[in-house]
């Protein structure tokens, strides 16, 4: 590889090469604490949420970069609501979920509603759900914690003592199940990536190079293999990574090969373009806001599941969580760019500044501090390397 | 004669691409109105930015003597501390802000930390009883008319202690009465020893007010009139600035194989969408025939691209009114989506801000008018969007080292090309382009020339929107000429001259005026 070849390795991958940075960061200042099963499998737990709404907040800031401020107060909301249907009333835990999640969808509707055909500007909408949803929690909730008991609903969405997947193939003190999940998605991956090559040699499209693509994928798979050996030692797989992986699975697909995701880029790209070109640009921003609202309400099951109770104050700071990790992915300030991938790294990459401090016992607000100016850096990345382009 | 207060000596500016302007001269003389008239894209604002120093000293070549310096302003704030102050064609005021804010703009009276507003508000309104207009300088901007807002421009002018006064199509957005009020304000500071410079495409206007006349062509100085000397009229300023032949810019068509009407608009109407009592296109009607290229002409603001957005699923204007019909069939397009299901197809004059995605692929562009003819169920079939892409690229030709690339790093003509692949992807029977040959340079023009002769060769209609005469002569079987949201006259192309289509124009604006 000349150098020239390296840069812009290096540029493609900066997020991924500075994780794994951060990564040996933490590594040696925790004596390797960090990488220990049970951290791992916490990692995940813990971060569910924002791996979920960092999703759903890309769509929102591929159509021009509007953010939704109001996500952490519709996790609560709906959470809030949900925990009383179930304990209060003694709804059927399957029915209460249907009915968070069209009451997630109906608030999304709501916001969407004002910022596509009003064209309220989505801060001040988002702004003004943040505060309406987060007073009618304290209200449905009448300022007290409702815990939950609902067993099946609490491990459905990765909560309590015993959220994992069973391991049905018996391994004593090692999960089979989730190692031999693991080594299946490498295969299929693997699978995956050379069938297209395959065919990508044949009608003599451009590729990528072999060096490039062999580097890349033995590094994918030998994270993916580590990881579900970690998992294997702990407890499994926890129920919650497979509701991300689903999602996460759902909307990468999504953006990268339906009209509907082209569309996203294009509004985003270019709003006036993508009009001219016959897109009904309010109806994207209708949909990016409204299916915010129902990944929220999802985000809003898995919180009040985790912590097996609602409580008035649940879901704050979690619009900066997901947002953070948009920006730190990659997604550009402007709108039109950004991939679910790479928000998944930008997720990653807060959990394990999270994660790591909290080992080292760094001050809770020292770790505040560490994380704007992460956000900044990303942000500043994005900004110059645009100037230089353009 | 009187001493010669401001002379631009062979000034020559490129832009990447084009050379806008070669080797200008401009010489006027003190308390003299000096007139500059030229067609839109001749290098008139050019011109008039360089001289203000919106373009900085050293993005040129050439020197700017003014009162006997030579002058390098790397800034406008430069050029006004000179007392040389421009009023841009577009008003620049902030309408939720008093007059009196407005005049001082950047220039405030007091302390740095203090704005004095007595001095303020009590200096603005001894510049309002110069230019005679009967306002408080507390009234706000969006209070008061066009008319008055050009005035107050002009009293923000004279704030400044300007000693050259320059105006670029100061009548533009005026009514007769108010357009006689703005002129004669001028003959008056010119009694006081004021010197200006107008730009103008009225020529009965510039006949009244100006002492001389330059006429600038093709980035290039072809004469200056003096009303003392020479005999000034009309005809004789249109022949200077069109004065030229049609060499063989243009492909020739094979045989012109026209057919039935393709599209038929009648009793067009479209206001504009902010200031909905303004006409923005009033009573239009036309016909294209299949196989045929139509042309639209007109000046700059007349009206052409709001026609042809509002035609196009209404995309522009407010209260549109009138009816279209394709092939013979009335249809109703509520929508973008709708026209381009009834295969019509609008080319924006504007590549960069509503026609491409820069920051998408080549491949992204082509088929984002017609993502449904690359994917089934929703479901983007990448190896046919990947095909479609590379064919589209060869048919025209796009000089770029693959369909990855970005379009916003090809040049111009290349980007024009892949916004052309994009509508032709779209497969469309009728194509409106807008200004499809602007800005890029003429190897590029030629083959969008060559593609628009294969477009009708294959039964489609074009119609051609473009503020280059030359251009529509060149290629239009029949020319619309359109002025002021109306069509004022059609030609065919054969009897077509860019002597007559002119007159059409400045002709109706004459009896107007």
């Amino acid at each position: 590889m000349n150098k020239t070849k390296v840069i812009s390795f290096i540029k493609s991958n900066t997020m991924i090469l500075m994780l794994i940075l951060v990564t040996l960061f933490f590594v040696w200042q925790t004596g390797g604490k960090i990488l220990f099963p049970q951290n791992i499998s916490n990692l995940i737990a813990q971060n569910a949420y924002v791996f979920i709404l960092a999703t759903g907040m890309l769509l929102c800031i591929l159509t021009g970069g509007n953010i939704d401020l109001a996500v952490g107060s519709i996790v609560c909301f709906v959470g809030a609501v949900g925990a009383k249907l179930m304990e209060t009333y003694d709804v059927n835990w399957i029915i209460a979920v249907a009915f968070m999640l069209v009451m997630g969808i109906a608030i999304g509707a709501w916001q969407g509603f004002w910022i596509a055909y009003v064209r309220v500007p989505p801060f001040i909408t988002t702004l003004a759900g943040m505060f309406i949803f987060r007073g009618l929690s304290n209200v449905v909730l009448q300022g007290l914690t409702v815990s939950l008991t609902d067993k099946a609903f609490i491990r459905t969405f990765g909560g309590g003592a015993n959220c994992y997947i069973p391991d049905f193939l018996g391994g004593d003190g090692f999960n089979v199940t989730a190692m031999l999940a693991g080594i299946l998605t490498c295969i299929i991956f693997l699978a995956v990536k050379i069938k297209g090559r395959i065919e990508k040699a044949k009608k003599g499209y451009e590729m990528e190079s072999i060096v490039a693509m062999i580097t890349r994928s033995a590094v994918i798979s030998a994270v993916v293999l580590v990881f579900s050996y970690e998992l294997a030692l702990y407890r499994g797989i926890p129920t919650a990574l497979v509701i991300v992986a689903i999602v996460v699975l759902a909307y990468a697909y999504i953006t990268a090969k339906t009209t509907l995701g082209r569309h996203f880029y294009a509004v985003g790209g270019n709003e006036k373009a993508a009009k001219l070109s016959g897109i009904d640009t309010n109806r994207i921003y209708f949909f990016a806001y409204t299916n915010m609202g129902f990944l929220s309400a999802l985000a809003g099951m898995m919180t009040i599941a985790r912590m097996t109770s609602a409580q008035p104050t649940y879901g704050q700071n979690y619009e900066m969580d997901a947002i953070s990790s948009c920006f730190i992915g990659g997604a550009s300030a402007y709108g039109g760019t950004g991939k679910v991938s790479g928000v998944i790294i930008g997720a990653v990459f807060m959990g394990v500044i999270n994660l790591g401090m909290s080992i080292m016992g760094v001050d809770a607000n020292y770790q505040k501090v560490v994380k704007g100016g992460v956000l900044l850096a990303a942000v500043i990345f994005d900004v110059v390397s645009k100037k230089k382009n353009g | 004669m009187a001493k010669v207060i401001l002379e631009m000596k062979n000034i020559t500016k490129t832009f990447p691409g084009v050379k806008a302007l070669d080797n200008v001269n401009l010489k006027v003389e003190e308390g003299e109105i000096h007139a500059l008239v030229g067609e839109n894209g001749a290098g008139k604002s050019t011109l008039m930015n360089i001289l203000s120093g919106v373009y900085s000293y050293g993005s040129y070549e050439g020197d700017i003597v003014y009162d006997g310096d030579i002058c390098k302003f790397s800034r406008i704030v430069d050029s006004e501390s000179k007392g040389i102050v421009i009023i841009h064609q577009e008003l620049a005021l902030i309408p939720y802000m008093t007059i009196g804010e407005n005049m001082f703009l950047g220039n405030e009276r007091g302390k740095a930390f203090a704005i004095n507003w007595n001095d303020t508000y009590g200096e603005a309104d001894k510049y309002l009883r110069i230019v005679g207009l009967q306002e408080s300088s507390r009234t706000l901007i969006k209070d008061i008319g066009v008319g008055k807002q050009s005035l107050v421009e002009i009293a923000k002018a004279l704030a400044k202690n300007a000693s050259l006064l320059i105006l670029d199509e100061p009548t533009a957005s005026l009514n007769d009465k108010d357009s006689r009020a703005l002129l004669d304000l001028l003959l008056q500071f010119k009694k006081q020893g004021m010197t200006s410079i107008i730009i103008s495409h009225k020529l009965e206007e510039i006949s009244y007010v100006a002492d001389k006349i330059t006429v600038i062509r093709d980035g290039a100085t072809i004469e200056t009139l003096d009303k003392a000397a020479d005999k000034i009229t009309e005809d004789r300023i249109i022949r200077g600035m069109v004065g030229r032949s049609i060499s063989d810019r243009y492909p020739v068509r094979e045989k012109e194989n026209i057919g039935e009407i393709a599209l038929k608009i009648e009793n067009w109407n479209v206001y504009h969408p902010l200031y909905t009592e303004r006409k923005v296109v009033d009573n239009v009607s036309m016909t294209v025939r299949k196989g045929e290229v139509v042309g639209i002409a007109g000046l700059m603001g007349a009206g052409r691209t709001e026609l042809a957005m509002s035609v196009f699923g209404k995309s522009y204007g407010t209260n549109i009114s009138g009816r279209i019909a394709i092939n013979g069939k009335e249809v109703n397009l509520h929508g973008v989506s709708d026209a381009i299901k009834h295969k019509l197809a609008y080319v924006t004059e504007d590549r960069k801000g509503s026609g491409l995605i820069m920051s998408n692929s080549i491949k992204h562009n082509t088929t984002l008018a017609n993502l449904a003819g690359v994917s089934s169920r929703g479901v983007i079939d990448e190896d046919k969007e990947y095909r479609v892409a590379v064919a589209q690229k060869e048919k025209l030709n796009v000089r770029c080292s693959g369909v990855e690339q970005k379009a916003g790093n090809l040049s111009g003509g290349n980007q024009q090309k892949v916004l052309l692949a994009k509508w032709m992807f779209a497969d469309p029977d009728i194509l409106i382009l807008d200004e499809p040959t602007r800005g890029i340079d003429v190897g590029a023009k030629y083959e969008i020339y060559c593609i628009i002769n294969k477009l009708v060769a294959e039964g489609k209609s074009v119609i051609m929107i473009s503020s280059e005469l030359n251009e529509v002569i060149g290629m239009c079987s029949r020319i619309y000429i359109m002025d002021e949201g109306k069509f004022v006259g059609e030609v065919s192309g054969a009897e077509a001259t860019q002597v007559n289509i002119m007159a059409h124009i400045l002709k109706k604006r004459g009896k107007g005026a």
